[in-house]
């Protein structure tokens, strides 16, 4: 988008290097103190991106137990029983501690620069946001070490399983997940104070970049279905401890009650874990093309309609259960219609890049992936929207690979494509090219020996969440484990990219790369601890 | 918009000891809860850490505004930042409303047989779907032995919280004409309602538990009820402790007529609280 900016030099009274600076008249402390008690948006949002792959790497260990397991058929390393837990907590793990928390760091990072505010809108509140995470994750894992182990429903927590038939740490469980949604919620209520009040005097709605755009609606949806999550294992909670009957049929409540509850607030999640990424995705290709954004107010308009769409499909995640046939209808055409904004999102980019001056920096690397493999996972997406179809898809490999497709080549390579994208404006550095090179290609190469071959094994009908399968599935299940640890542990080449970007390399300029048009390039990299504490001035320029 | 004059706050203790505190809490909760009390201690210590660290968060956030820190655009962050807080609470309780309504419409009829589903009605084939529901399905759970008529104490209940919404906003009028005797005799008055509220509330409960058999373990009907008053409960208890804090910093003069956003907040919440208690009293008693 093109905004055109009058410079103004904003008073950087220091570094973001120099520790002890006063704040509003007070010393701040220094050390652990510090990052404790901090109320800046670029320390909350370094810490939110950090706990984001730390539980990366948790999650991902998680996910290579299972893969070993699978290797080959029978049992070979582990018990069912903790095979289960695994999968659970895999899922649980990525969706809501690596996943979530990175695309709110990027936010707490980003957003204030993007618009050109001093901060977030609610410092304390943000603060209290992120330490709750640890917290509530600690909490979570623990569940493993408890008698009768930890949860081993799935990460989907469907009733019965997770209440008669639960182990006995699922009341942890459930209380973790409270403090998560309540993290959840109040990160969301800042960014949208944030966006809705704190722009640059000038910057008007229509002006925002994309990623701030996606980012307001993500915090809509978030504020509107985290709660109905804080409800639904409310219930289940009564359910265990105090004899209700919400999900048992015997006292009058239905299991189904629960698949409706949960995937009321599901599928909006699902599309919390991916809007922002639109957003990041939205800012790197026009600037690595060298033009402005193609269709910005129709990617905006696109994004909104996502966003409604996604309170109406619910029961896509249900075609199974018994659902009434005048339903299944209704969600089968709800479903499909989410792929016509999403088409345009993805023509979008298309003509942004028509006729660009391209270059493959290893941001762009990580869109473009992004744009390819996004697409692969929607279209698997279309056809697990067709009931008839999805009667023999659901609930084997086939819609393992979808979500995966959407959330690792999708969402995880957009917040790396992002991570990129903005090192310079953290660090001052550029990372390290011939490495981002190396993470980018065996990323790409071993995602997709992992979840390709998922495709054709949920097609001959090999269920998921099992340990142990039939012969015929032996071939695609080693390629999968095998590109599984490809990728795995090409992430440490990420690590060893971030840990040389922050120690040194090329420094980089304000305006890092030249297609760069957004205000965050219009401060200083690295970015100092305090930046636009008097606004900038924003000059509109029509699309 | 804002001439750079944003008040960003220094560094903060509150919302660390906070996160703790809550983790303290949930922990003795879950301990409580499935290995006994020995939870207990941790959820009392947890909850006064709550309780402790947001009266001195509060009293930060009330002299930073006193000293006269924020500008009008603090003020709408935090405007935005409570009205979303509500809405995040309305859809805390339609995920209990939305069960209601399942329940009702399409999960009792189900185990009733309708709609050729088949299944339940071969586990269950005596049943017959009513609302309240005073036999469940399995005869291991029993139901209530009657229901609760929506005319006596529910009524009473519901003139009490309309009652009490109209005398906080006669409060809140006078406020912004600068009576402030008249605006904390009113907020007085809504106090002492929302007192009654509770006790009445209170008194319904015993009478259910005793009286009614009505209780969390009496199949559907009891988990409804109790689950959705319990929680409407709840906030009124909170929103009441929040206007007698309101009224002990009228007492000691805060606030203007122009610049009460902490009286403001307190009004919206109580009145959140009131149009939930509608939604309750027609679809939990009348109807």
């Amino acid at each position: 988008m093109a905004s055109h900016l009058l410079p103004k030099p904003t008073p950087q009274h220091s570094t973001a290097t120099a520790g002890g600076m006063a704040e509003a008249g007070h010393a701040r402390p220094r050390g652990l103190l510090r990052w404790l008690t901090t109320t800046n948006h670029k320390e909350i949002g370094t810490l939110y991106l950090l706990f984001s792959l730390t539980m990366f790497f948790i999650g991902g260990i998680f996910a290579l137990v299972v893969r070993a397991e699978l290797f080959q058929p029978g049992l070979q390393l582990v018990q069912p029983e903790f095979f289960n837990q695994m999968t659970t907590m895999h899922g649980l793990i990525m969706v809501f501690g690596a996943i979530m928390p990175a695309f709110v760091g990027l936010a707490n990072w980003m957003v204030p620069l993007q618009i050109g505010a001093p901060d977030m809108a609610l410092p304390r509140l943000n603060n209290f946001s992120f330490w709750l995470l640890p917290i509530g994750f600690t909490l979570l894992l623990s569940t493993l070490l408890m008698p009768g182990g930890g949860p081993n429903f799935g990460w989907t927590f469907y009733a019965p399983l997770s209440t008669i038939y639960a182990p006995p740490s699922t009341t942890f469980f459930i209380l973790s997940i409270h403090i998560a949604g309540i993290s959840s919620i109040l990160g969301a209520i800042n960014i949208i104070a944030t966006i809705l009040n704190l722009r640059a005097p000038g910057m008007r709605l229509m002006d925002m970049p994309l990623f701030v755009w996606t980012w307001l609606i993500t915090a809509f949806l978030l504020i509107a279905v985290m709660p109905v999550l804080a409800g639904v294992v409310t219930m289940m909670l009564m359910d265990i401890n105090f004899g209700t009957s919400f999900f048992n049929a015997a006292g009058g409540g239905d299991p189904v009650l629960f698949q409706h509850l949960f995937w009321f607030f599901g599928h909006p999640e699902v599309y919390i874990m991916i809007l922002p990424a639109f957003g990041i995705v939205s800012a790197i290709i026009p600037t690595f093309a060298r033009k402005r954004l193609f269709g910005y107010p129709s990617m905006v308009y696109a994004t909104a309609a996502i966003a409604l769409l996604s309170f109406l499909v619910w029961a896509h995640h249900m075609f199974l259960v018994g659902l009434p046939l005048v339903a299944e209808i209704f969600f089968m055409y709800t479903t499909m219609l989410i792929a016509v904004p999403t088409g345009v999102k993805i023509f979008n980019w298309i003509a942004t890049l028509y006729r660009g001056s391209i270059t493959f920096d290893p941001p762009m690397l990580f869109a473009l992936a992004f744009v390819v493999q996004f697409t692969i996972g929607g279209f698997s997406g279309l056809m697990l929207a067709i009931a008839p179809a999805d009667f023999q898809y659901h609930d084997t490999y086939f819609v393992v690979a979808h979500f995966h497709y959407v959330l690792v080549p999708g969402a995880l390579f957009a917040i790396l494509a992002g991570a990129y994208y903005w090192l310079p404006k953290w660090t001052g550095h550029y990372p390290n090219v011939k490495l981002s090179q190396w993470h980018f290609w065996l990323s790409v190469v071993g995602v997709n020996l992992t979840f390709f071959p998922m495709h054709f094994s949920g097609l001959a009908g090999m269920p998921r969440r099992i340990p142990d399968y039939a012969l015929q599935f032996a071939d695609f299940n080693m390629v999968s484990t095998l590109g599984s640890f490809m990728f795995g542990f090409s992430q440490l080449v990420f690590v060893l990219v971030v840990i040389k970007c922050v120690r040194g390399g090329e420094k980089a300029p304000a305006k890092a790369w030249e297609g760069a048009e957004d205000l965050e390039w219009s401060v200083p990299s690295p970015a100092p601890l305090h930046t636009f504490e008097t606004p900038p001035t924003f000059k509109h320029q029509s699309h | 918009m804002s001439g750079g004059t944003y008040y960003v706050p220094a560094s903060s203790k509150w919302p660390i000891l906070a996160s703790v505190a809550l983790g303290v809490m949930m922990i003795g909760t879950g301990t409580l809860l499935v290995h006994g009390s020995a939870g207990t201690p941790l959820v009392v210590l947890g909850l006064l850490g709550i309780l402790s660290v947001m009266a001195f968060w509060f009293r930060d956030v009330i002299r930073e505004s006193r000293q006269g820190l924020y500008d009008a655009q603090v003020d709408r962050s935090f405007r935005w930042g409570m009205g979303w807080f509500i809405f995040s609470e309305v859809m805390f309780f339609a995920a209990f409303f939305g069960a209601l309504f399942y329940v009702r419409n399409f999960a009792l009829p189900w185990l009733d047989g309708e709609g050729a589903k088949g299944v339940a009605a071969l586990l269950w084939p005596d049943f017959s779907a009513s609302w309240p529901l005073m036999s469940p399905p399995d005869p291991s759970i029993s139901g209530p032995r009657d229901t609760l008529s929506p005319w006596q104490l529910p009524l009473v209940n519901t003139l009490i919280l309309v009652t009490s919404s109209v005398t906080l906003t006669v409060s809140h009028e006078a406020l912004k004409e600068g009576l402030r005797s008249v605006a904390r005799n009113w907020l007085a008055v809504t106090v002492l309602l929302g007192m009654m509220f509770i006790s009445v509330q209170g008194v319904e409960y015993y009478e259910a538990y005793t009286h009614y058999g009505i209780t969390l373990q009496t199949g559907i009907y009891g988990a409804t009820f109790f689950m959705l008053t319990g929680f409407h409960g709840l906030h009124v208890i909170i929103g009441t402790i929040i206007l007698a804090s309101i009224l002990v910093r009228i007492l000691k003069g805060h606030f203007s007529g122009e610049d009460h956003f902490g009286f403001e907040a307190a009004a919206w919440y109580w009145h959140f609280v009131d149009v939930v208690w509608i939604g309750l009293f027609l679809f939990v008693y009348v109807f």
